[in-house]
Order: structure tokens, then sequence, then C-alpha cells
């Protein structure tokens, strides 16, 4: 060993600890500071591209409820993002990593066409009825499909549940271009509209998504929280072993939970074809299934809390709507705050699961 | 620089993890050319210890000392730079790469390409060594000798002149302890300073030159090997005079429970573990499992608790065949299995639930209608933490945050409350402290009275010795014998063990 | 025709190389990162940019690389040092890359006071010219060595992370990394390093893929709404088809490439299949490909096993 190789290191600056325990109210405190410290870097970013962030903040909340109709379109943005993140959460409960809601969206809303294409002759009731549950089996297959291979054969759900997403959009263009397209229409490819028979109707001025999103938020809590199914998937997503030999059938509750999973992301499927579009396009999830999985990581799997973070992203995205005509900025402005805060949010994260020490000086 | 300077010398070692004290002012050191083992009890921070020497964790506070400089040892890189090669418990190696790749791996060398010539410098160092290895091999299709022999290699290759080795023999049959031992010898001739973790009197007595002994995170004392006995060892280990008594109450139940018949378990990965056996187990009568680690214990347990189909044979409970019934169906037939691997959390409780859902965890579905009611459990979790001391900060305070000894006491009582007829439990022990430990031989006992038939897998034999009516002797997946526990002494289960009479066969 | 057919498909192929090759170098590292749309995105944006003021395609390029790099650093910044969940800091990173790169874009619609078109002597310089000689070759000449100097870039890459991973010192402890971080760590590789370096390089190369398409498929005209358009997501998928391996990248982005341009050249009178079927097929071929090598249960051409969960040392 050479001299040089023995020479004293110094110890860096920082290193990291882990945390045993960090107690709720400590959380609650990081949780909010984390918000604040984004919120100012989104600041930052404003001033930086030469305007004043108080104004801007101030106008994105102006200008989502400012008026009733800005409102009605601030919730109408927030009904597919809430349904899909409740929809993602109990597959993400169980550690099944469901990046597929996109694609279950769109089943979802491919099966509720069906029914608004061609059972146009049922009672109004019925046939919203019907929509509702083929979307929900629509999504929920889609959801099926990768938790059946997954406990098959082990194949990886992060991947797989990836590329669902495209054959479903796919296969949207497919019945675009083909056995559904509009004979009436000329030129560009499209979908017919649903006869009003097949439209969500409206409560309170915005479809009646809204009002489907509420009751799953309470109906979410209450089975994760407190059924026996809902305790399954906690115990399976804790140690697929302990479930094993807790006599659960662990592929069952599998299958069933990625089935309920994709179910809820295709009644957020419905509920945009059936209240928002009145029609199929390949817009249907429009990039809704991403965003709803870091609203459910950012609520940490609480319906409550989702219920919350959903509002402020819709609020954020209709918000950013009025930068092109108050202050001429593209409303992709909203991305890019969106990205900024959630970049802030998710380095906090850091710090309640961890913690710095500083080098400490040694006696000599 | 002195001219006897020790190759080691850690001085005032602390290391804390969160509230718990892993490691309390530990002074220990090693000369060049010398095989110091470390000795203690389990959880009584060895591993820690070394780790801090080889970079995984970093001491709270203390000093090091390798060949007489002061040292800060930032990262396993560091570590590595300074001479000091651990051969860890848990082999750190990567699976989809070769024994050559993972040899190589992180080496200061030159040279930015992968040259040719590396197996050839990994042949002349098993040869010097006289190890055996396929250096193309993949890991993964790999026997745990060969890893740990690609563990040797690897720190021969890097010329680490102190080697750390965790618990190396856990896995190795005796003639490969042997081997082992042999090239241990031969790098003490070279000079190199060694370290060996172990808790196994003989081999401390039989390898080393000192023994450092830890208890409870602290270091207790140094001895020369020379001059001291197995009987000392023990009792610096322990911390007080031993008197292995364990209570052995009789009982007097004549039914027979369970009858295994030619029983035939393959692993997850196809590989025959159990091979033909048959034995049967009585009530009130504790049934010991001895055998060195990997004889097929686990996929026995996992076998009669249905988590692992079985391939051939029967399992017969009052005479009805469990083969074929889902761990659902056994439990309701009233086998209780508690069944405890190395990873604890992993298997027999939901580590980041409290004990109130883990109470649940066989019975959440016994109520009516879709709603799991936790009033039960509550209660019971109450009662529990009363009668067997256990310490928690409350009764939904997630159980991966007790210690050892207060898991397993959470696990065996939510077993014992459900009123087996049946009990398995393997290595009930493992990683308590002497007290604790006590603790669950009372209760195990306490079942037996009660007309509990009980599987005890065990790994001490003089425990089992005492505890055991008779103890079944695995070796390869095979039985090589079931003796009574009073006319048997621990060598004769030793030989029977390593298959001296040859009946188990060989792994090929 | 076919020999057309099989240009285009390469033409059409050439940005998912890039895109795939770089979440290749990302993954073998052990970090699944899915913000390779998010970075094509702003490599698309950076190099038009650059292109337009500057007229220089190095400068362009390098402006790519550097917005990839810089893409990648939050994302390696977050995931390693800050160990924040790796799919929910992608699908971000998708989000802030595409605001940023449409915001930006508009600002320069703005200020060309209209869709910004850059300079024939730009274009001239990345069209699609035979190399002398070997250019004239028939059919290997015009399928081989008659493209865009990016093609040749896009292929160069490519092999060179081959050689890198498979013959090199650093490959080999990169893909311990991937693989076992713990077991790197305890041999002394620098697992920090090791991951921040092929991440931001990664990203800089998917950086680069986003230059080709608003460079040459764009035809020089910025384009804000559908300039990546799903190319990254592509790139994702292609890595599984590639099974982790940038050779058979280079045969993978052209069998993706020749599918989304097939429905051109499939004479309809003969075979009537859907169009949507062409575009479909790469994924449910992909999706194929991660089913039968979860089956065959192999070790190698699979994901590295550490991919997707972040390495503390200090973890008990």
């Amino acid at each position: 060993m050479t001299e040089q190789s023995i020479r004293i290191k110094r110890e860096p600056f920082l290193r990291v600890v882990k945390k045993t325990e960090v107690s709720y109210g400590r959380m609650v405190l990081l949780s909010l500071l984390a918000v604040v410290i984004a919120i100012v870097a989104g600041g930052i970013f404003i001033l930086a591209i030469g305007q004043n962030p108080f104004e801007i903040y101030a106008s994105i909340v102006k200008g989502a409820w400012r008026s009733k109709i800005a409102a009605r379109g601030t919730i109408k943005l927030a009904i597919p993002l809430l349904i899909a993140a409740l929809g993602i959460t109990p597959a993400f409960h169980m550690k099944f990593w469901n990046i597929g809601a996109e694609g279950q969206i769109i089943m979802g809303g491919i099966f509720a066409t069906y029914f608004a294409l061609f059972w146009t002759g049922l009672p109004h009731w019925m046939l919203l009825l019907l929509m509702f549950i083929g979307g929900a089996i629509g999504g929920g297959l889609w959801g099926l499909i990768p938790a059946y291979f997954k406990t098959k054969y082990g194949t990886n759900e992060t991947l797989f549940t990836l590329m669902m997403n495209y054959i479903a959009l796919y296969l949207i263009k497919y019945l675009t271009e083909g056995p559904w397209r509009d004979p009436a229409s000329s030129g560009f490819p499209k979908i017919a509209s649903f006869a009003p028979n097949a439209r969500l109707d409206q409560v309170l001025g915005v479809h009646a998504g809204w009002l489907i999103g509420l009751a799953l938020v309470a109906v979410m809590f209450v089975y994760l929280r407190f059924s026996k199914q809902g305790y399954e998937i906690s115990v399976v997503g804790e140690s697929i072993n302990t479930a094993r030999y807790a006599g659960m059938s662990v592929k069952k509750i599998i299958m069933r939970t990625m089935f309920l999973s994709g179910a809820v992301c295709g009644i957020a499927g419905m509920c945009q074809v059936s209240g928002a579009a009145y029609t199929l396009g390949d817009g249907v999830a429009g990039g809704v299934g991403f965003t709803a999985i870091i609203v459910a990581w950012l609520a940490q799997l609480n319906p409550v809390v989702i219920l919350v973070v959903t509002v402020l992203f819709s609020m954020l995205d209709k918000g950013c709507s009025v930068m092109q005509s108050d202050f001429g900025l593209s409303p992709a402005v909203s991305s890019i705050l969106q990205g900024i805060i959630l970049f802030c949010i998710l380095a906090f994260d850091f710090f309640t699961r961890y913690r710095f020490v500083l080098r400490q000086r040694r006696k000599a | 620089m002195k001219n006897e300077a020790m190759a080691i010398e850690l001085k005032q070692i602390r290391k804390t993890f969160g509230s718990v004290v892993a490691n309390n002012n530990i002074d220990l050191s090693v000369k060049q050319g010398e095989i110091l083992a470390l000795l203690g009890e389990n959880g009584s921070g060895k591993t820690t210890l070394m780790n801090m020497l080889s970079g995984i964790y970093k001491p709270d506070s203390g000093s090091i000392f390798i060949n007489g400089h002061s040292v800060a040892i930032n990262s396993p890189e560091d570590s590595i730079r300074l001479g000091v090669g651990m051969i860890h418990q848990h082999f750190k190696l990567v699976e989809a790469l070769s024994a050559a790749d993972n040899i190589i791996l992180g080496a200061k060398e030159k040279g930015f390409f992968l040259n040719r010539s590396r197996s050839e410098k990994i042949r002349e160092i098993s040869k010097r060594f006289g190890l055996e290895i396929d250096s193309e091999k993949k890991v993964y299709q790999m026997s745990v000798s060969e890893k740990q022999t690609v563990e040797i290699i690897k720190v021969l290759y890097r010329q680490a002149d102190i080697l750390i080795l965790d618990e190396p023999t856990a896995v190795l049959t005796p003639q490969e302890t042997k081997r082992l031992f042999e090239i241990l010898r031969r790098m003490k001739e070279e000079g190199c300073a060694v370290i060996i973790i172990t808790h196994k009197l003989n081999e401390v007595l039989e390898i080393s030159d000192r023994v450092t002994i830890l208890r409870k995170g602290e270091s207790v004392a140094t001895v020369e090997t020379a001059g001291t006995s197995a009987q000392e060892l023990t009792e610096l280990m322990v911390g007080r005079p031993v008197e292995l008594s364990i209570d052995h109450p009789e009982t007097y139940f004549e039914e027979n429970l369970l009858e295994i018949h030619h029983l035939t378990v393959c692993d997850e990965e196809g590989f025959e573990m159990i091979k033909d056996i048959s034995f049967d187990l009585n009530r009130g009568e504790i049934l010991g499992v001895a055998g060195v680690a990997g004889s097929g214990q686990k996929e026995l347990c996992e076998a009669l608790a249905g988590l692992l189909p079985v391939k051939k044979g029967a399992i017969l409970y009052h005479k009805e065949n469990l083969v074929g019934k889902s761990p659902a169906e056994i439990i309701k037939m009233g086998i209780s299995m508690s069944f405890i691997p190395e990873d604890r959390l992993g298997m027999g409780l939901a580590a980041s639930m409290g004990m109130v859902d883990n109470m649940l965890l066989k019975t959440y579905n016994e109520g009516k209608g879709p709603f799991v009611s936790k009033k039960a459990a509550r209660e019971l979790s109450k009662r529990l933490v009363k009668q067997l001391d256990i310490v928690t900060p409350s009764v939904d305070t997630p159980v991966r945050r007790l210690s050892g000894g207060n898991v397993q006491k959470v696990l065996l009582g939510r077993e014992i409350e459900s009123q087996p007829n049946v009990l398995i439990t393997a290595y009930a022990v493992r990683g308590l402290d002497i007290n604790s430990s006590y603790t669950i031989y009372d209760l195990i006992n306490e079942q037996k009275q009660k007309g509990v038939g009980i599987l005890f897998i065990g790994e001490d034999l003089d425990v089992m010795l005492e505890l055991c009516d008779r103890i079944m002797v695995l070796c390869n997946g095979k039985i090589t014998g079931i003796v009574n526990a009073k006319d048997v002494t621990k060598e004769q289960l030793g030989l029977l063990m390593t298959d001296a009479s040859g009946k188990g066969g060989h792994k090929s | 025709m076919i020999i057309n057919f099989l240009f285009a498909a390469i033409k059409a192929g050439t940005p998912l190389l890039f895109g795939t090759t770089g979440e290749i170098m990302t993954q073998k590292t052990g970090n699944l990162n899915l913000g390779v749309e998010g970075m094509m995105f702003m490599g698309a944006f950076m190099s038009f940019f650059v292109a337009y003021h500057s007229d220089s395609l190095v400068l362009a390029l390098l402006a790519a690389f550097a917005i990839g790099v810089f893409a990648a650093l939050i994302y390696a910044v977050l995931t390693v040092s800050f160990m924040a969940n790796q799919n929910v800091t992608g699908l971000t990173l998708t989000i802030f890359g595409t605001g940023f790169a449409k915001f930006f874009g508009a600002m320069m619609i703005d200020e060309a006071g209209g869709s910004p078109k850059l300079s024939g002597k730009f274009l001239k310089a990345v069209s699609e010219k035979a190399i002398p000689v070997l250019g004239d070759i028939p059919v290997v000449g015009k399928l081989l060595f008659s493209h865009n100097p990016l093609v040749y870039l896009a292929v160069a890459i490519a092999i060179l992370c081959t050689l890198y991973l498979l013959k090199t010192r650093s490959g080999l402890n990169m893909r311990a990394v991937g693989e076992n971080p713990g077991a790197a760590d305890a041999a002394g590789i620098n697992v920090t390093l090791t991951k921040y370096l092929h991440i931001l390089v990664g990203g800089g190369i998917c950086g680069l893929g986003g230059a080709y398409l608003s460079l040459i498929n764009g035809g020089g005209i910025w384009n804000n709404s559908s300039v990546v358009n799903g190319q990254g997501w592509i790139s994702v998928a292609l890595v599984i088809f590639a099974s982790w391996n940038p050779a058979k990248a280079i045969i993978g982005s052209l069998v993706f490439g020749a599918f989304s341009v097939l429905q051109f050249y499939v004479p309809k009178n003969i075979i009537e299949v859907p169009n949507a079927f062409y575009v479909m097929l790469p994924f449910l071929i992909t999706t194929f490909v991660l089913i039968i090598t979860s089956m065959r249960k192999s070790k190698e051409g699979s994901q590295p096993a550490g991919c997707g969960v972040n390495y503390f040392r200090e973890e008990r």
C-alpha cells in the first residue's frame, strides 16, 4: 500500500441519513413547506420570462373561477382527472405500477361509444347505464390483461400497461377511419356525434360526471380503508409472501384489483365521451391518464386528498388558458409551471424520509 | 511508524440506527498475519461493526486506524483502496453477469477496454489458493458455495490484505468449510489480517488466534484462543454463567396428528429440495428439525402450510390428505403455521401495518359482510401487549419499528391465539437475545402441554437437545435420522447432519 | 418501390433510434426515465431555435444535446440524489419538456411573426446526399449511403454505445450498477457518479432525437403542436423490442420506422388492411416480446434487475 493511498480523505460535506420516524404534524409541515417553495420556484420562472409572478398567479386563480363559465370549465377538466386518479389508486396501493390509465380511459370510451352509436333506441337512462357498465368493463378488461400476464409469467407491468395505451389509441384511429366512421363527414374521418339520448345530463351546468367522481371518492375511500378487499390489497402491496401465508389468493386479488382499477379509469372515459366530447376522438384521454398518476402519487393515494389535488391541477390548467389574452403568453406555461412545482415537491418528499447530516468537526 | 503496527485498529466506534444503539464504543484490533474471530450472539452488532470497515455504514463517532494511520472510510471504494476486502453474508454479486465479470467489477485497473487476459489472472489466483471456478459461468446458475468462491477470488484479485468474512460457514458443508479454512490459513501465512464473524464456537477454537466478543453492541472482552475454552467464550457471549436449562415438561398424549408419507417438494425454481421423506408428528410433542442451512427446511414448512405445491406424497392430518388444499383451507382445519424465514417481516407479518391490522391477517375474512371488523383484533392486541410484555408505542405502530424480539412475540402471540393443533416454527429465536429466546421457549412449551404438536426447525443443537422430544435430521432434502433427544449427543447429530453414513446421497 | 420504402423506413426510424439508444443507456444504469418524450421535445425546440438563429448544424446539434443533458440532470438530481419515484419524475419531465418546447416555440413564432422557417443554406446542409463513390453503387448506394448526416450519426452512436456496454470496463461497471447497485457499491464502484453520467448522456442522445424531428422531419418549419407527437413513447417501447441492446435497436428502429410508413407503400388493391393496424403493430409486437421474455424468465435480454428502484447504501 502506498503512502499516498493511505492519506486521510476528508469526509464529504453532506451525507444522507434515513429517518426512522416522522410525526404526522411534521409531515404536514414539510408538505406545506414543499408547496410554498414550489410556488416560489414557479414565481422565479415567471420573473425570468419578464412577468410579475403575483399578477400571473392572481390571474390564474381568477381565470379559473372568475365566471360561472370559467368555473364550469375548471370542473369539467377536473372530472376525468379525478376519476382516473381514483382508478389508479387501488393498483398503486397494491404496488402494481399501472401506467396504463390512458389506455383504460380510452377503452372505457370505446365501449361506451359502442352503445351510444348502436343502441340509441333505448330509453335515455337505460342507455346511459349500459354505457356506464360498458365503459367500466372496457377499461377493466384493459387492466386485466397486464394483470393476467403479471400473475402468470411475472411480466413487467409498467412496460406492459404503457404498451396497452398505444394499442388502445390506435384502436380509436381504426374505428374512426373504418367501421365507425361517420358517413356524413366529408374529408377528415371522424365518428358521428352522439344522439342527445346518449349524452350525460347536466347537473348545475356541468355534466353529471362530477357527481360520479364525488361518489367514487367516497366509495374508494371506504373500500380501501374498511373493506376486506381493501385489506387484501394492502397486504399484497406490503408483501406477496405474507399474503400467501395468510391464505389469500394473490393472483385472484391482483387480477380483481386491476380489473377494478381499469374499470374506474374506464368510467372516466365514459364520462368524457358522453359528457364532454359527445363523440369519440383520439383526444379522449389526452394525457389525463399520465397526469392522474402524478395526482394519485402526490395525494399519497388518499382519495380525499386526490380530490383536492385534482382541483388544484385543473385550476392551474384552466387558469393558464387566459394567459394568451391577458399577457400574450402561450397556455403551455401551465405545463411548465406544473413541471416546476412537481419537481420541487418530488425533491421535498425526500425530507420526509431522509435528512442531511453536516460534516462534523473532529476533535484533534 | 511502529514496527508492530496493527493492520486494523478500531477505537470507540459507535453507530446508532434511529433510537437503536447497534455499536457502543467498541474497540478492536487485528495484527497482520493473524486471524481474529468476532464472536457474539445474533443482534450483538458484529455485522454492523464490520460494515463500517467495508464502507457500507458510517460510524457516528470513533476512529479507525489502518496500518497505524487514522483513516476515514466514506465508501466501499475507500475501503477497497485501503486493502480491506469483505465477504458479506448475503453475497454482493450481480446475478446476470459471469464470474469473471463479477471478479473484475470495479477494480481500479488501467485500460478502457476489457482485456482478454483477465481470465488468466483469475486462473492464476485460483490455482495459487486451490480454488476452482468456471469463470464464464453466470452467477445466477451457481450454487451457494460456488458464489462464495467467486466472492473470495474477487477479494484476492484486489490484493486485499485485510479480509473480513461474515458468517462464511453458515451455507457450507463441513468439507467446504474445511477447504475455506485452509484458504484462510494460506492468507494468514502471506501476512494478511483476517476477521471472521461467527457464532459457532468450535470454528472459533479451530481457526482463530484471538477472539473478540461482542455483547449487545459492546466489546466485552478479547482473549487469546489458545488460553480459552468453549465454556468461557459462551459465558462472555451471553453475559452470565449459562446453565442451558430449558424446561422440558413431560406430556402424555398418545395421539397422532400429522403423518407425512413420501413427500417430495420442489422450490420455486424447480429444484427438488425435499426428497421422498416420511415422518409423523404426535400431540404434545416437540419434533425438532436439524440440518445445515438450506437442507430443505424452508420447503418442508411451506409445503406443510400449503404454500408450495407438493410434487409427490401425502400429508395426512387425522387421516385426511392436505395435499392440494389451499392455505386458507388448511388454516380452517386448525393447522396454524408460524413460519419465520430470515426476513421475519417479509412473510409472517405486514411490516408497515400496526399490531391490530396484523392480528387480522388470518381472520379478516371471518365476519359477515364486505367490511373488516377491527374491534376484536384491537382487544387481542392490547391483551397480547400485556401478556407477553410487548414493547411498542401503540398497537397501531407499524411492527417494522419494533425490535426483533417484540416482532417475534407479536407473531407467535397471534399464532397461539388462533389455538392451533399443529405449530410449525422455523428459527423461532433467530436474531433474539437470550432473554427473549427463553420467553419463546416457554411459550412453545406451554403449547406442548396443551397438546399441540410442534415442529421446531432450529439451528442451535444444544437448545434442540433440551427442548425437543425427538429430533429429525435433514441433509440435502432427505432424512438421515429421527432420534430421541434424550438418547443422542450433539456429535452424533453433527454426523447425521453431514450424512456421514451416506444415507442422504450427495448433491451433484 | 421497395427501395423507396426501405429508404423512408430508415428516415422514419432514425429519431426512434436516438431516443431508444438514449433510454437504453438510462435504463442500463438502473433508471427508468419516462421523460423521453419531454427530452425530445426540448431537444427539438432548442436545436431549431439555434439553427434558426445561427444556421449552423453543429451548433444546433450541440444545443439539442445540451438541453437533453439539462433535462436529464433534473431527472437525475431528483431520482438519484433525492430518491424520488422514478415513474412520477419521468412523467413530470414529459409534462415539463412538452410545455417548455410549446411555450418557447410559441414565443419564437410570435417573434418571427409566423411560423419560423430555416434558411435554404441550412436545409441544404441537412439534406440527403449520396456519399461519393459509395452512393453510386446500385441499390445499396441508395439504401445505405444516400442519407442525411443525422442518420449516420444515429447509427454511429448506437454502435458506439453497444461497444461501450459490452467491451469496456466502465460499461461493465455501469451494467452492474443497473443490475445490482448494492453489489456494485460493495465492489467499489461509485454508484451515484455512474448513474448521473449515464442518465445525462442518455438524455443528451434523446435530445438529438428531438433535433432530428424538428430539423429534418419538420421540413424546416417549426410546428408547435406536432413536432414530437409520441415518438418519445415509441422509443420507450422500442427499448423492450431491442431487449436493451443498442445494436438491436438499429434493426428495431428500422422495423418500427417501416411500420409507420408501410401504409403509404402497400398497394391498397391487393392487401386491404386498415391503416391504423400498421401503426399499432409495433406496439403489439413489443407487447408480445415483453410476454415472451418474461415467459422464458431469462436474466439476459430483459430489463436490468435494479431498474426502477432507487439505491440507498444504508438501507437495512
